[in-house]
């Protein structure tokens, strides 16, 4: 080809390919904005957006210096010596302060009939003035002679936290290294931590307990169903089958409060065997439904060659039927799964004492904004297995989205 | 259906292999179905009739009383008007970004990687997408910097920041918006699949003749795909008339945002017979869905 066509090919198809680019960008930046979040500092967070990570030439700033800046170098100095009777670049100084609410403390005393901060003054709301001062200790530290504590430094601190379900106002794992007493009371620092009712690390675990009976058992009821429809004669199958794919677009809505009534008579009322089994309800027309397509649609005659050979239906379904229609099986079985790892309502309603993921993220959305960081980490846990399999299993996901779909 | 001949069985075999199936839905389902109808004409403990809540003077509809809630209290009027909205702008949006996203796909050559790209958010969570969507919308109202990108933006060109999920008007949009990124991906894989299965000596023909890429699309193309877009569209009614997480995470249903199902979600423990009704009103309007399914469903056995 030569240069002057390829260029204008080039300019040709400029358009297009920008359009795509454009679009593409428009679907990644919003979860790529909560991806960076959920590695950043709760201080990183509060200040800056996100995207100034991605800028290499930004200048690192260290964490707690805007703060030592606003309230402690106009007396004390930029390196903390300025005042010889509390120099707070004195490692021992520092130690004396293990809780910015010591800090707090400090400052509120008066000195000599005046108040130890004339101006600035710290907020009035001591949680505000606890926020504001919790990088001041930091910023001693490294004073101190500590390791710099910058804030753009990304780490996995907040995933720690939404695990376990810290509501401090450090992070858990600080808490644990520094052996604060209000985290000791709650947490053990241990790995059993993750078991709190309150962290997404119980969570991970009941949607796991809540998802995979969920996905297996209708797809167990509707295989038989689904043979039954496709290869049986029975009077009325017709009319059965078209009132499934009716039942197909119930809204769940309908079987709440009923439901949750039979379960509170009966004893089921936040069991995962109810939820289950409403789960299966609700999945089984649509799982009838596409295996019955998949099931009718294999050639008649290797049916009719076993039927022949004396087989009975039983053999029939599990020798032939069920190892034919394992890609079937794989798409339902992931659509499934996905659809009830990502519910809210039904979890919510029928398993209100063990959260899955999404009802524990609703329980962490601060409407102030004030916790992004763990929220986005939280956010993050609950795409890892939907992720995991989108993007391991995506051929059996878009198959089982088009046999449902467009076959019909 | 027609009936394979060879299969020789019982008459009870097949119920043996059906009814396991059947009577789950009938427990899950059909059951809970007509209970809930039931109790929707009941008031808000669901033990009287709901004619107990009328108040003398006041309009009533005796036992449709809390059919009278659900159609016109003006909390459920917005959330109708919402649902209308969301109908008339955010279906065609969708399927027409699908549409486009398929046909622009299509002619590059890392289609595969702006398919899973687009398609991604399918696989996680409403309320995840929720969280992604409020950080997105985030608004700094204090004296700080702007860490919510759309803000941040309006900010570096000067422009005051907006609250967009707490103003009316625009708040609706910004849900909407949500739902288009959600759910673009599931319009395009499918609307690709029905394009990628057209004949391509047709479209060739076409061409030869002299047809713009442009003329090709909307004279050949699309009246070729036209049953699929029809799926497309009737599968994105059902999902948004059922819209609930998206509001209930973003908004809770504040600032005119309302939605027919977090209406009924908000009621469900204080006032069963209102929220039943409200839960059948929702029946009511997927059964047009309904009756297109069953029919298309019963077209195709026929060609069978």
């Amino acid at each position: 080809m030569k240069p002057l066509a390829r260029l204008n090919r080039f300019f040709n198809r400029l358009p297009v390919n920008l359009a795509v680019v454009i679009l593409c960008l428009m679907w990644i930046i919003p979860t790529l904005g909560i991806f960076v979040t959920s590695f950043r500092s709760r201080e990183a967070v509060r200040t800056t957006g996100w995207w100034t990570v991605i800028n290499p030439f930004g200048k690192a700033e260290i964490e707690g210096q805007a703060e030592y800046t606003t309230y402690c170098a106009s007396c004390h100095g930029e390196s903390g010596d300025l005042l010889p009777e509390a120099n707070l670049s004195d490692p021992e100084l520092v130690a004396n302060y293990p809780r910015s609410n010591r800090l707090l403390a400090v400052l509120r005393r008066e000195i000599e009939g005046k108040p130890h901060l004339e101006d600035p003054v710290l907020p009035e709301d001591p949680n505000a003035a606890l926020e504001e001062l919790a990088p001041i200790l930091v910023y001693m530290d490294t004073l101190a002679g500590g390791e710099k504590a910058e804030v753009g430094k990304l780490g996995v601190r907040n995933y720690a936290d939404a695990l376990v379900g810290y509501k401090g106002t450090q992070d858990y794992l600080t808490d644990c290294e520094q052996e604060v007493e209000s985290t000791l009371t709650k947490f053990d620092c241990s790995a059993s931590d993750l078991l709190n009712p309150e962290g997404m690390g119980s969570a991970f675990w009941n949607t796991l307990v809540v998802s995979i009976p969920s996905a297996l058992l209708p797809i167990l009821f509707a295989a038989f169903a689904a043979y039954a429809f496709a290869w049986m004669d029975f009077p009325g199958r017709m009319w059965i089958f078209a009132i499934l794919v009716g039942l197909q677009v119930i809204p769940l809505q309908m079987a709440l409060v009923p439901i949750a009534r039979l379960y509170s008579d009966i004893g089921l009322q936040s069991t995962f065997v109810g939820i289950w089994l409403f789960h299966t309800g609700f999945g089984l027309p649509y799982a009838i439904y596409l295996m019955r397509n998949f099931l009718g649609g294999l050639p008649r005659e290797i049916f009719e060659s076993v039927y022949i050979d004396g087989a009975s239906h039983w053999t029939a379904f599990w020798k032939l039927a069920m190892p034919l229609s394992v890609p079937a099986i794989a798409s339902l079985g992931i659509f499934q799964f996905l659809w009830i790892w990502n519910d809210f309502l039904v979890a919510k309603i029928f398993l209100s004492t063990n959260p899955v993921l999404t009802v524990q993220i609703t329980n962490l959305i601060d409407p102030r904004g004030g916790n992004w960081h763990i929220l986005t980490g939280a956010a993050f846990l609950s795409f890892l297995i939907p992720m995991l399999v989108f993007f391991g299993l995506q051929r059996y996901f878009v198959r089982g989205l088009l046999a449902g779909s467009v076959k019909g | 259906m027609a009936a394979p001949k060879i299969m020789q069985q019982g008459r009870v075999v097949p119920w043996l292999y059906v009814l396991p199936a059947l009577i789950v839905i009938l427990v899950f389902i059909v059951y809970p179905t007509i209970n809930t109808v039931v109790l929707s004409f009941r008031d808000r403990r669901g033990e009287q009739p709901a004619s107990v809540d009328c108040v003398e003077g006041q309009p009533c509809w005796g036992n449709f009383e809390n059919y009278r809630y659900a159609l016109t209290h003006p909390d459920m009027t917005t959330a109708l008007k919402n649902n209308a909205l969301w109908l008339l702008i955010m279906v065609p949006a969708v399927v027409g970004m699908g549409l486009l996203i398929a046909v622009l796909a299509d002619r590059v050559k890392y289609e595969a990687l702006v398919k899973a790209i687009i398609f991604m958010p399918m696989a996680i969570s409403f309320i995840g997408a929720g969280v992604i969507w409020r950080f997105m919308y985030y608004i700094e109202t204090g004296t700080g910097e702007q860490v919510g990108v759309l803000n941040a933006i309006l900010d570096a060109f000067g422009i005051d920041p907006i609250p967009w999920l707490s103003q009316p008007g625009i708040n609706n949009l910004a849900l909407m918006m949500v739902g288009i990124w959600l759910w673009a991906g599931f319009c395009m894989t499918i609307l690709s699949a029905a394009l990628k299965g057209l004949p391509e000596e047709v479209l060739e023909a076409a061409r030869v003749d002299g047809a713009t890429e442009w003329q090709v699309f909307w004279r050949i193309m699309f009246p070729m795909i036209l049953p699929t877009v029809t799926v497309v569209i009737t599968t994105m009614v059902i999902i948004i008339l059922k819209i609930f997480d998206i509001v209930f995470v973003m908004t809770g249903g504040n600032f005119g945002t309302e939605v027919i199902a977090n209406r009924m979600f908000k009621l469900i423990v204080t006032d069963t017979g209102r929220s039943m009704a409200i839960a059948v009103l929702l029946l009511i309007l997927t059964i047009p869905i309904m009756i297109i399914n069953v029919r298309r469903f019963r077209e195709q056995e026929a060609i069978r």
